[in-house]
């Protein structure tokens, strides 16, 4: 569909309230954080203007170096975790009868109604020794007695991976939807297994929907602060506990924004990167 | 035995029955048209001999192996889609190389088999284009490629030319023909359109509800149709109701079609003349009083319509032999009893 291009100013009418929004509750917000990002601390009030690096340089330290690297390393390893489960999994959803679909589809918008907390306390308890899912594994005698699974890095990813599968199958649904089927059926004709056949033609067929879903899902899960901490040691917290940390506990107001926006670069520069890898591997 | 048989087959989707109880022989090397309105099940027969839908009942034997239950990858045919599927991720050489790649032939093999291929669809030096940058026509010729790179027993082709243009369906139907009698490779198509199925097919299956209506050569199908269907499916045709006078006398619409025998015990039937066997007279005996409706003159042909009897009778003539006729002239038309064919009820 061809649109006319817009030409008066009137036409640009419907963007006002939404850039408005924008402006209000985003830029005017991040420019204030890059800003106090460069105040100095005031110990004993909240902070001064100013403009240092100090908040940049303490954060040049091992520690939060190796914190950093955690957060985007368990980002990665969510985003990768659902796309690996959800993308088959929404696969054969799709081959189901409409009400089978429905079902499932309004299961898993009901999941996004937990919140954080919630998932994250319910999740405690399936892994904690006195009521959790490893009394049920002594029941059937595949273990012995039953143990706390938290807290534990693996705890961390599974709650983190249960809180964003729902959003990973929404994404994926719609594209999975309007695949051409024939196109399985093509590869099946040529000699290709459905396995095979999903793997070397459905897959690389979605290639951009899937980078598009990792990189959603890394976003999602880089600004998780509660369930690292409900379910994980301090070692598996992530740099959005510590920002959280240092904004509210702390009152470092200034060192928080800065490993904020520290933060924002980062996952920018990540993104920029796998969108520059795909458009390089589509153009051979 | 060699080529294809299909036993009794069947396919339900719940309480419809999509194909009803088929039975079809298929030789060797032959080119077979389903031909049918949609919904008639003709698809759905393609797909069970592709393996793509599981039939109900009934057994599909190819040079005699029962594959009914053999999955599609194993079954060792080519199929064209009604979308063409090709793969977007891949190149036109890609595409074609896909069975060869599968089968872990080497990089060497499957280059020249495709050069081979481009060359035989008329596409050389096409192998690293992507295939979003290929015309409609091209597509086709990469997707019949890409079916035929293994060489398969079967060609089975979905509605393959229905995303071409007129002028170039009937090209490439001509071309589609040429290069099945060059493989001699058993193929099916099927397709709604019965000029499609004249031009290509050694045999015709008209199909409708389920069933097979009638399975014949082209021209047998078109000159002596089964029934109504049939006869109105394939070109234009005029139906007419017969029926015996107390003579004995065999008459349509009034006028005496000598030699034309009526199902022994029945005193009406339906003919089927089709329009180029039509001639007209002055009014009188022995013709079928009409008037001029209407005449169509297409250059190639003349299309005359006669109103008689309550139902119009169209009748088509070459310019030369172009009837001299206006519209309301009241004229006698004339059935070659040789060119009456008497349907079934």
């Amino acid at each position: 569909m061809r649109r006319e291009p817009p030409r008066a100013l009137a036409d640009y009418a419907p963007l006002f309230f939404p850039a408005l929004m924008l402006i209000v509750f985003f830029v005017v917000p991040f420019s204030i954080m890059i800003a106090v990002s460069f105040f100095k601390r005031n110990p004993a009030g909240f902070y001064t203007p100013d403009f240092v690096f100090d908040n940049y340089a303490r954060f040049l330290t091992t520690f939060f170096g190796s914190v950093l690297g955690f957060s985007l390393l368990l980002a990665i390893l969510v985003a990768v975790c659902c796309v690996v489960i959800a993308f088959p999994f929404t696969y054969l959803l799709t081959k189901r009868s409409r009400a089978v679909q429905t079902v499932w589809l309004v299961g898993l918008l009901s999941v996004l109604s937990l919140s954080e907390v919630i998932i994250g306390f319910a999740w405690s308890t399936l892994f904690s020794r006195t009521a959790g899912i490893t009394n049920l594994f002594v029941a059937i005698g595949l273990m012995k007695e039953p143990v706390a699974l938290l807290p534990s890095f693996w705890a961390v990813l599974t709650g983190m991976v249960y809180q964003a599968l729902p959003y990973t199958i929404l994404v994926l649904y719609p594209a999975l939807v309007r695949l051409d089927p024939t196109l399985l059926e093509a590869a099946r004709t040529l000699g290709a297994s459905p396995v095979r056949a999903f793997f070397n033609v459905v897959t690389p067929a979605l290639r951009n929907t899937i980078v598009a879903t990792l990189i959603m899902v890394f976003v999602f899960a880089l600004g998780s602060y509660l369930l690292p901490q409900i379910l994980g040691r301090p070692s598996n917290w992530t740099l959005s506990v510590l920002i959280t940390d240092q904004a509210i506990y702390q009152s470092n107001m200034p060192f928080a924004a800065a490993m904020a926006v520290f933060l924002v670069l980062i996952s920018l520069a990540l993104v920029g990167l796998t969108l520059l890898a795909g458009r390089k591997e589509s153009a051979l | 035995m060699p080529g294809l048989s299909i036993n009794s087959i069947t396919k339900r989707f719940g309480d419809f029955a999509a194909v009803d109880d088929i039975s079809l022989s298929v030789p060797d090397g032959k080119f077979v048209c389903l031909l049918g309105p949609s919904g008639c099940g003709k698809t759905t027969l393609l797909r069970m001999i592709a393996g793509l839908e599981e039939p109900t009942g009934g057994a599909i034997v190819l040079d005699g192996d029962d594959i009914t239950r053999v999955p599609t990858h194993k079954r060792n045919l080519g199929m064209v889609f009604q979308s063409l599927a090709l793969f977007p991720h891949l190149t036109v050489g890609e595409n074609i190389a896909y069975a060869l790649r599968i089968r872990g032939a080497s990089k060497e093999e499957q280059r020249k088999r495709v050069d081979e291929l481009l060359a035989m669809i008329h596409l050389p030096d096409f192998a690293n284009r992507p295939v979003a940058k290929l015309s409609g026509g091209q597509r086709q010729r990469v997707a019949i490629a890409r079916a035929l790179a293994l060489s398969p027993k079967l060609f089975l082709l979905d509605e393959p030319l229905s995303a071409l243009d007129a002028k170039l369906r009937e090209a490439m139907q001509v071309e589609l023909r040429q290069l099945q009698q060059r493989l001699g490779i058993t193929t099916i198509v099927v397709t709604h359109d019965q000029r499609e199925a004249m031009t290509m097919a050694d045999l015709v299956v008209v199909m409708g509800k389920g069933k097979i209506l009638q399975a014949a050569s082209p021209i047998e199908i078109y000159r002596k149709p089964a029934d109504a269907f049939v006869a109105d499916f394939i070109g234009i045709t005029n139906l007419l109701p017969a029926e015996t006078d107390k003579a004995g006398r065999t008459t349509v619409l009034g006028a005496a079609v000598p030699g034309v025998a009526l199902p022994s015990g029945s005193a009406k039937a339906t003919i089927s003349i089709r329009p180029e066997d039509i001639h007209f007279s002055k009014p009188g005996a022995g013709a079928i009083p009409g008037t001029v409706s209407f005449v169509r003159d297409l250059g190639g042909t003349v299309e005359t319509f006669v109103e008689a009897g309550g139902t119009t009778i169209v009748a088509v003539a070459t310019p030369r032999e172009r009837p001299n006729v206006s519209v309301g002239q009241a004229i006698g038309v004339v059935l070659p009893p040789e060119s009456c064919v008497v349907l079934q009820p």
